[in-house]
């Protein structure tokens, strides 16, 4: 009878632990983080054209919606978003800024003349601190940003979907 | 005079060395303590991507402010959550993962002296 | 083409073996008294087609046959033919055809190493082995056949990741599995003789030989493995406590509290309960960590091509053995008379059933760090990291009493054991601590905790020297073992106290320098090599006057498109030099990191010697029959 009871509640446990992990498979390991941060940090840096240094209250200051675009000369998904950006800069409604993740001045200078430039401003971060400041861990990320606010983040390339979300956003 | 100075400098070269090893022991800790997010499963310590290397420069400018190790823990988590830490903090999440081990413990440990109590009686 | 052919056949027939082996075995069950050669013929029938099958993937590798997805995959004409071999296993579906190897070997191995014993014990295990046997042969053929077809044939391979070409993580596999799937025998036999009311002082002697077997094998294999992570991965560290590591080190845990158990149940005839679950365990923890690494359930440095649908099949076949086995347990199995009695509380059996407990307290810390953020992350959908400093946090406080009850227990007696004669013990424990104290007065570490816990080391390691002069070669294997231990513990410790490195970037021509030594980075050489470009460093290092030549590497491979960086490690008895060098992106200079790593061969030393104690302890027996 204590025999029963005991293989009862092992055959329950081992039974809760098999939907644990069954359920777990199919959760996906990509980790995007689901942090807190709603207003953009602050931060100062130089600027690609004019080397002076610009501080965020002054780029994300007007009331309009904003694109923060992470990139870099050497990153090659960022190539394949870029012609989205160009296209997407021509519109009035949102201004693209550009930050420039751990390059090579020259090469990011190349990477603009060859595949064109839709960023309004473009901030260097040489070090890649001020990308951390933005919660990033890598290149391309892009954040929508809304009256000093971060409404909406985006991992990775973007691509046509992704835009027209944007584009939705900013209608 | 000249003399004096001269040896407060050296005082201070030998402090700051003394400081700075000791700042570098600190970074070490707290470096060792993060998950490199790029990587597969490296601390931000261990690994030399880009990512890690920002975040250790990251770890030394807010050491060089004045941040305690909780403090600097708290603003990573703030940007990243909880993921990066590899000392899984102790909340209402974990209650379960420190004590269940205890538990355990102490449960086998009840087992034990009620085998070799029996004896006495 | 013709070696996958050959090899996808093999593997069908092995399968179709099957049927005959369970036909006989369930014949012979009832009849006759002498186990029926067939069943023999046919598991080796069996064990020879698997190893076609093997051989099959073997020779498709080493020619490059790329009409078959797995080399295709995994592998590259311009791989050296060692590589290309051992390419064979450092794959998902080739990894999967050694379990089957295993798997097939040990159960004949078994057949025929038990002549003497009950017949239908070895007909039970056989069958109960078949369950497993025939799990694989499914679940590879299904869904990871490693002689997939694909056409057009493409002329070249994608190559096999450079970190993996090395020579201890070549062998690593092979040996680690000899020891994880190896413990499927213990397994099934466990259930036979559980089934049969079997266990007894007899049957332990028989099971010690496997026991011992599988596990020197995972300490080993374990070993390797660690090795293989110091000297290629590049961070001078050789455990991290990730997810994969865990899960060879649950199995080695379980086996080594199964080891103390069979010999106690050979000498007293007690504890067969323990015995028979954790030989379930076991096997339950290697097939737990098989599905955990190839899954893609855990996030880790090493976890091969993820898959859920290969991981809901492990899971399914891992919960059927759990069932199959907990119901063994619970309606067969008659526990000893003996039970109801208690153990005195200094004796030699109390001090083992105290370790069993430390034991199965390590195992549940990590355990459930391996596996909470999974049911965290389906519960709360939080995800969070569990890492070095959890396990540091509860391991270590409990390895002071257990070092202490590891040095303490083996000068116990059975049943009864006094205090009186005793003084040698406390006078070598102040010892030990006073040898601590000084070691560790003038470092700047966490003061207290270390003193105790390298002076409990320290007393295990001077009681074992004790034993040895006093009993000599009586019980040397146990001896040695614990002695390998105490060894591990302090080259740990040590290594972990004394360590310094120095972190720099450096362009050529320049150096740096702290107040113990000084690097010069003399010149950079380019190579050319068979399948990559090679960068060579060189570098002085120059410590109280003495200079060291190191030469770490950058390797630019082409197939697939990365880039390594190879350390440069100069071994010593007393100590490690350790450097590596990174490029820095877009700049000139190159992150230089040199550490000095005191006594870290005498970490692989004291595993060795761990293992020499276990296998003193597999030939001992057969010297003395």
């Amino acid at each position: 009878m204590r025999n029963r009871i005991v293989y009862f509640l092992l055959v329950i446990f081992f039974t809760f632990v098999f939907i644990i992990f069954y359920k777990g498979l199919n959760k996906s390991n990509l980790y995007i983080p689901n942090t807190d941060i709603k207003s953009i940090p602050e931060f100062t840096s130089e600027t690609f054209n004019k080397k002076k240094s610009l501080n965020s209250k002054d780029v994300f200051n007007q009331n309009k919606f904003y694109l923060l675009n992470i990139w870099a000369s050497w990153c090659v998904p960022c190539r394949d978003e870029h012609p989205l950006l160009i296209n997407l800069g021509k519109s009035k409604k949102i201004e693209i800024i550009g930050l420039n993740y751990k390059d090579n001045l020259n090469n990011a200078k190349k990477f603009i003349n060859e595949l064109g430039n839709p960023y309004s401003i473009i901030l260097l971060d040489k070090d890649g601190t001020k990308a951390i400041e933005w919660g990033a861990f890598g290149v391309p990320e892009t954040f929508l940003i809304y009256k000093s606010k971060i409404i909406k983040r985006y991992i990775g390339p973007l691509n046509l979907k992704l835009i027209d979300e944007i584009e939705s956003y900013i209608k | 005079m000249k003399f004096l100075n001269f040896f407060l400098v050296i005082l201070v070269i030998f402090n700051f060395n003394f400081l700075n090893a000791n700042e570098i022991k600190f970074q070490k800790k707290i470096t060792k303590n993060l998950r490199c997010l790029i990587c597969q499963g490296q601390s931000v310590y261990d690994s030399d991507s880009e990512f890690a290397i920002s975040l250790k420069l990251i770890v030394k400018n807010k050491i060089d402010e004045g941040f305690t190790e909780d403090q600097i823990y708290k603003f990573l988590t703030k940007k990243y959550g909880e993921w990066i830490l590899y000392d899984p903090q102790f909340n209402k999440n974990t209650y379960f993962l420190w004590f269940l081990p205890l538990l355990l413990f102490l449960f086998g440990g009840a087992i034990i002296l009620k085998k070799t109590i029996n004896i006495k009686k | 083409m013709i070696y996958s052919s050959i090899g996808y056949y093999s593997l069908i027939l092995g399968l179709v073996i099957s049927f005959p082996v369970f036909f006989f075995s369930i014949k012979n069950f009832r009849n006759e008294e002498v186990l029926d050669y067939k069943i023999i013929t046919f598991s080796f029938i069996q064990l020879f087609l698997v190893v076609i099958s093997f051989f099959g993937l073997v020779f498709s590798f080493v020619y490059s046959d790329f009409s078959n997805e797995t080399v295709f995959n995994n592998s590259h004409t311009t791989k050296p033919l060692f590589y290309k071999i051992s390419g064979t296993w450092g794959n998902h579906e080739g990894s999967l055809l050694l379990w089957l190897v295993v798997l097939t070997l040990f159960i004949f191995l078994f057949l025929i190493r038990s002549k003497g014993l009950l017949k239908k014990y070895r007909i039970l295990t056989v069958l109960f082995q078949q369950i497993i046997i025939i799990g694989f042969f499914v679940f590879l053929i299904k869904s990871s056949s490693p002689f997939n077809y694909i056409f057009p044939i493409p002329s070249e391979g994608l190559g096999l990741n450079p970190i993996l070409q090395d020579p201890a993580l070549a062998i690593h596999p092979p040996i680690l599995y000899l020891g994880y799937v190896g413990s499927s025998i213990i397994f099934s036999s466990v259930l036979a003789a559980t089934t049969l009311n079997y266990i007894s002082k007899n049957w332990a002697t028989h099971i010690k030989s496997w026991v011992l077997a599988s596990w020197i094998f995972l300490t080993l294999g374990i070993m390797l493995g660690s090795i293989w992570a110091y000297y290629e991965l590049g961070w001078g560290g050789f455990w991290f406590w990730d997810p994969v590591e865990n899960v060879s080190l649950m199995p080695w845990l379980v086996l080594t509290t199964l080891l103390h158990c069979i010999l106690i149940l050979e000498k007293r005839s007690i504890l067969s309960s323990w015995v028979i679950i954790l030989s379930i365990t076991t096997f339950t923890l290697s097939m737990c960590g098989t599905f955990l690494v190839r899954s893609g359930i855990l996030n880790s440095i090493h976890t091969f091509a993820n898959d859920p649908e290969r991981g809901l099949f492990i899971l399914t076949f891992l919960f059927i053995l759990i069932l199959i086995s907990l119901f063994i347990f619970l309606v067969f199995h008659k526990s000893d008379n003996q039970n109801s009695s208690s153990f005195f509380f200094f004796s030699k059996e109390t001090s083992i059933l105290i370790n069993n407990w430390f034991m199965m307290y390590f195992l549940s810390v990590v355990l459930i760090g391996t596996v909470y953020p999974i049911f965290l992350d389906v519960i709360t959908s939080q995800k969070i990291s569990i890492g070095p400093p959890f396990y540091h946090k509860l391991i270590i406080p409990f390895l002071i009493p257990f070092l202490i009850f590891m040095a303490i227990g083996p000068q116990l007696k059975w049943i009864k054991s006094g205090l009186e004669g005793k003084v040698y013990l406390a006078v070598i424990f102040i010892i030990s601590l006073l040898i601590s104290f000084f070691i560790v007065k003038n470092t700047n570490t966490n003061f207290l905790v270390n003193t105790i816990l390298i002076g409990s080391a320290f007393f295990l390691f001077f009681t074992t020297i004790r034993d040895f002069f006093l009993k000599k070669l009586k019980g040397i294997q146990q001896n040695i073992a614990h002695f390998g231990f105490s060894l591990l513990i302090l080259s740990i410790l040590f290594n972990n106290i004394f360590s310094s490195e120095l972190i720099a970037n450096l362009k050529v021509g320049e150096s740096t320098k702290n107040d113990r030594f000084e690097i010069i980075f003399n010149k950079l050489e380019k190579f050319e090599e068979k399948n990559y470009i090679l960068f060579k460093g060189n570098f002085s290092i120059i410590e109280n006057e003495i200079e060291d030549r190191l030469e770490p590497e950058l390797r630019i491979y082409n197939q697939p498109n990365i880039i390594t960086s190879e350390a440069d490690i100069k071994t010593s008895l007393l100590t490690d030099k350790f450097i590596t060098m990174n490029i820095v992106h877009n700049e000139e200079y190159f992150n230089i990191r040199y550490q000095v790593k005191p006594f870290m061969i005498w970490i692989w030393i004291s595993i060795l010697l761990i293992s020499l104690g276990g296998l003193i302890s597999l030939f001992k027996k057969k010297y003395e029959k």
